[in-house]
């Protein structure tokens, strides 16, 4: 499809009429709204857009959509997408997950794909539970919240730090959105996609059925006051200071992104001379 | 395909302890009677000492002159210096596993050596050299009634400025078994062609030295001259498990490092680049055939590369490749187990999770290579499985065939042509897990308009959507299975050789051994019947029973201690009553001789 025809396709093209399974007011609704209205705006062919996950709630929004897609294994999302882009650099990758899949089963993958800086846009809904296993503390759950049965005397751990640790593992452009912003989310989404190498967007996408709480997130996100910087410290600065409400890019990095040389100047014949004595 | 038999290995009566009076005799005898068809060799020594580059210089010079053999690498766990044993096998005839035991040990120092007891096994016709200023050999070597002979490495490189003693060997080595000087010399000048003149004439020197010292020693080792040769390899099973890859169309890897498998990739990096493909050390082993995984899906033949505690990790999404269809092969170089277990050493114990360790009714190739050169062909055909079948194939090889470097006839690739079936561009109402006759779906590739589909491990509908209905999964998970059963493989499911009732099933590196002893046999008048499975998953149980036919008597060769592919055999196939095990775990390999004396305890 050429760029003129792809342009013409409007976010609900980019739709699958699968209906979602997650509850009546989830975040992950508009998320999956911003996704395919990036994908619209960026005028991505469908073929040639892969949206890859692994499980959990919101891993599930492959199939919401029309494009290419992969719903692998728990936690390992980002390697399935990292194989995807490297084997073929002409697609346009997207990652979706939640921040159990993301920061705990999937967190290694998380800090390497962060320092491999591959150009993938990473899209973490982050709603502090696993909510498909039914309402389980995650990494990013405050240490006091006692709403599992799991450990009814909250996790005693302190919670993950999403940004800071993309900052100081390496990823390329860092920022955070609210599901309750689509259109901010969406930009946020474009621009990621567009800035070149690993690109990280957190997602505040409520819970209602499990963090029934997270409706007051609608008070207390704001706009970040400071313009994003390419500067570490300051990002670093910025990130550390911030109360996790802040949206906006935080960070903007010049890496280039990684693509290992591919340029073919041997044949087979030639390679195997070699072990001819 | 013609083995050296025991019999023609060793001129002299084997009960009869080498006398060093008989040298002249054995001299002079050499010119008129006829040498030896395959001479095994140990050079011992701390890391450093140079006995690998021995090892390899003699192969090389073996493999110039028209000899085929073989080098198996013994090392200590330490990651640098330790000790190190180079084992190198020569024959006039090609050789797939080590010898019996060892005709000629050099030892640069006894403790060195004494850690490779069990490893180097010598008898009276035996010869070890030594520098007389180590004094009195140990009890292995002692007691094995080896005559012990003096090579005074030292002395001989005290004029010689720079001058190494691992270079004296080899030119003893050279000289004992026949070569040539020139063979020898045009070896060194290829190695040292970077090191410059001074280290090439000190070499030199070394090995003339050596050679000059082999007038004096036994020429019982002579080699028979090599027949007529056609063109050959020098390679090693890691190696030759690369190749393949590339040959069945493998443009994409993503590993982590791990003994006994690393070669494999540290071959494949820079080749895979120099044919337009990928290679990505992944994290870890969970990263890697997921990252494999994902260049499949995106249409790029893709593979991994470990060893069993690598494999463990890797079964979670190995079913994913099952569940979504998605072509996938890992390449298992098996090592001793169960856990961390002996890294640098072969077993055959990774079997069992090679068959089921996947959760689910999860049907899957397993695949195995038997020899270094079929290392090239197995790999090769299993990539040709996995994508014509869209789904995982495990390569089972392991470090014995992995590590050993060989001299093999030069073998061209299968005349297969690997092929995905593909939905076409602007598929229109495209299924993507279609129910089909054959099982087998066409696969859209990202790229193709109209095939933009969802893969999935749940299960799914035809379409591809998340179903948890009973038709669904049955449907599904009847037509993964049915593309696997009636798939034509053809005869390369198993290597059948030989006749008669009594037959020897076997697999992977006990291949090797066990044709040997079948060898033997002939030699004596009595043939055996062999039967090495290549696909060990799907089973042929009607090829199975038809190379089976008339056979009543049967013996079972592995390297497990739990007997997993005897197990295997019994839950899968008919057997004849009559059954033989041999089987013993790792680390010592299986030898020729003692499936040769299973054989012979029978009858």
């Amino acid at each position: 499809m050429s760029a003129s025809e792809a342009a013409v396709l409007a976010p609900r093209d980019y739709k699958s009429d699968y209906k979602p399974i997650w509850c009546p007011g989830c975040g992950d609704y508009s998320v999956l709204s911003s996704i395919t209205k990036a994908l619209s705006v960026l005028g991505v062919a469908r073929e040639n857009a892969a949206v890859i996950s692994g499980i959990g709630c919101s891993s599930r929004i492959p199939a919401y959509t029309s494009v290419y897609g992969f719903h692998g294994v728990h936690g390992r999302a980002l390697a399935l997408a990292t194989g995807v882009k490297i084997a073929r650099p002409d697609l346009t990758v997207v990652t979706t997950g939640g921040d159990g899949d993301g920061f705990s089963i999937g967190g290694n993958h998380f800090l390497h794909a962060c320092r491999r800086n591959v150009d993938i846009t990473y899209v973490v809904m982050d709603n502090q539970v696993y909510g498909m296993t039914k309402g389980q503390a995650s990494p990013t759950t405050a240490s006091e919240w006692e709403g599992s049965k799991l450990t009814p005397h909250g996790t005693g751990v302190s919670p993950f730090q999403p940004m800071a640790v993309a900052l100081a593992a390496g990823a390329n452009f860092i920022a955070r959105g609210y599901s309750g912003d689509p259109n901010g989310v969406s930009k946020l989404i474009v621009e990621a996609i567009q800035h070149p190498g690993f690109s990280f967007v957190q997602v505040l996408s409520q819970c209602v059925t499990y963090r029934p709480e997270q409706r007051d997130w609608r008070s207390l996100v704001r706009p970040a006051s400071k313009e994003p910087t390419s500067n570490l410290a300051r990002a670093g600065r910025r990130i550390l200071d911030d109360d996790g409400f802040s949206t906006g890019v935080f960070y903007i990095g010049n890496r280039p992104a990684y693509l290992p040389p591919t340029e073919t100047d041997k044949t087979m014949a030639d390679i195997e001379q070699r072990f001819a004595i | 395909m013609l083995y050296p038999t025991e019999s023609s290995s060793s001129p002299d009566d084997p009960s009869e302890p080498y006398q060093p009076s008989d040298r002249a005799k054995s001299r002079k005898a050499g010119s008129s009677s006829p040498g030896a068809a395959s001479v095994s060799i140990a050079v011992t020594g701390s890391g450093g000492s140079g006995v690998m580059t021995v090892g390899q210089m003699l192969l090389s010079a073996a493999a110039h002159a028209g000899y085929q053999g073989l080098m198996t690498r013994s090392l200590g766990p330490q990651i640098r210096g330790g000790e190190a044993a180079a084992l190198v096998r020569l024959a006039t005839t090609e050789v797939t596993c080590p010898g019996d035991g060892v005709d000629i040990l050099i030892a640069f120092d006894w403790t060195s050596t004494e850690r490779f007891a069990s490893e180097i096994a010598l008898t009276k016709k035996s010869v070890v050299l030594r520098d007389p200023t180590l004094g009195e050999p140990p009890a292995m070597i002692a007691d094995s009634g080896a005559a012990v002979l003096d090579l005074p490495f030292a002395d001989l490189i005290k004029p010689i400025d720079g001058g190494r003693p691992n270079m004296v060997g080899l030119g003893a080595l050279a000289g004992m078994i026949g070569l040539s000087r020139e063979e020898v010399m045009r070896v060194l000048q290829r190695a040292l062609k970077r090191k410059g003149p001074e280290a090439l004439k000190a070499s030199g020197a070394g090995i003339e030295a050596g050679f000059a010292e082999s007038e004096s020693l036994p020429a019982t080792f002579r080699l028979n001259a090599a027949p007529d040769a056609g063109s050959r390899w020098n390679i090693s099973g890691n190696e030759a498990i690369g190749l393949g890859a590339l040959r069945g169309g493998i443009r994409f890897v993503a590993a982590y490092p791990i003994t006994p498998a690393t070669e494999i990739l540290e071959w494949l990096a820079p080749n895979l680049e120099h044919l337009g493909g990928e290679l990505v050390q992944a994290e870890d082993e969970l990263a890697s055939i997921n990252m494999a995984i994902g260049g499949s899906f995106a249409g790029v033949p893709s593979m991994t590369a470990t060893s069993g505690p690598g494999l463990a990790l890797m079964t979670e999404a190995i079913g994913l490749s099952v569940a979504s269809e998605t072509p996938v092969v890992i390449a298992n170089v098996q090592r001793g187990g169960p856990s961390t277990g002996i890294p640098t050493k072969s077993e055959q114990s990774d079997l069992n999770i090679a068959l089921y360790g996947l959760h689910g009714d999860a049907p899957h190739i397993v695949t195995a290579t038997n020899s270094v050169r079929d290392c090239l062909i197995t790999a090769q055909w299993s990539v040709y499985l996995a994508e014509a079948l869209q789904t995982p194939a495990i390569v089972l090889t392991d470090q014995l065939l992995g590590q050993t470097r060989a001299v093999v006839d030069e073998t061209p690739a299968l005349p297969l042509v690997t092929q995905r079936e593909v939905a076409p561009d602007n598929v229109q109402n495209y299924l993507r897990y279609a129910v089909t006759e054959s099982g087998v779906s066409p696969m859209a590739i990202p790229g193709t308009p109209g095939g933009e589909y969802v893969a999935d491990g749940l299960e799914h509908t035809p379409k591809g959507r998340p179903s948890s209905q009973a038709e669904d999964h049955t449907a599904q998970l009847e037509k993964r299975q049915r593309k696997l059963d009636n798939f034509d493989y053809g005869d390369l499911w198993a290597d059948i050789e030989g006749d008669g009732d009594t037959a020897i099933v076997t697999w992977g590196s006990c291949t090797g051994p066990a044709r040997e002893a079948r060898a033997r046999a002939l030699a004596e008048g009595k043939d055996v019947r062999i039967v090495s499975i290549r696909l060990i998953s799907p089973v042929r149980d009607e090829q199975f029973n038809k190379a089976m036919a008339g056979v009543k008597r049967l013996l079972v060769v592995e390297q497990s201690h739990s007997k997993q592919f005897y197990k295997y055999l019994r839950s899968h196939y008919d057997l004849p009553e009559d059954v033989h095990v041999y089987n013993r775990p790792g680390p010592l390999p299986i030898r020729p001789a003692d499936v040769y004396d299973q054989l012979v305890k029978w009858s």
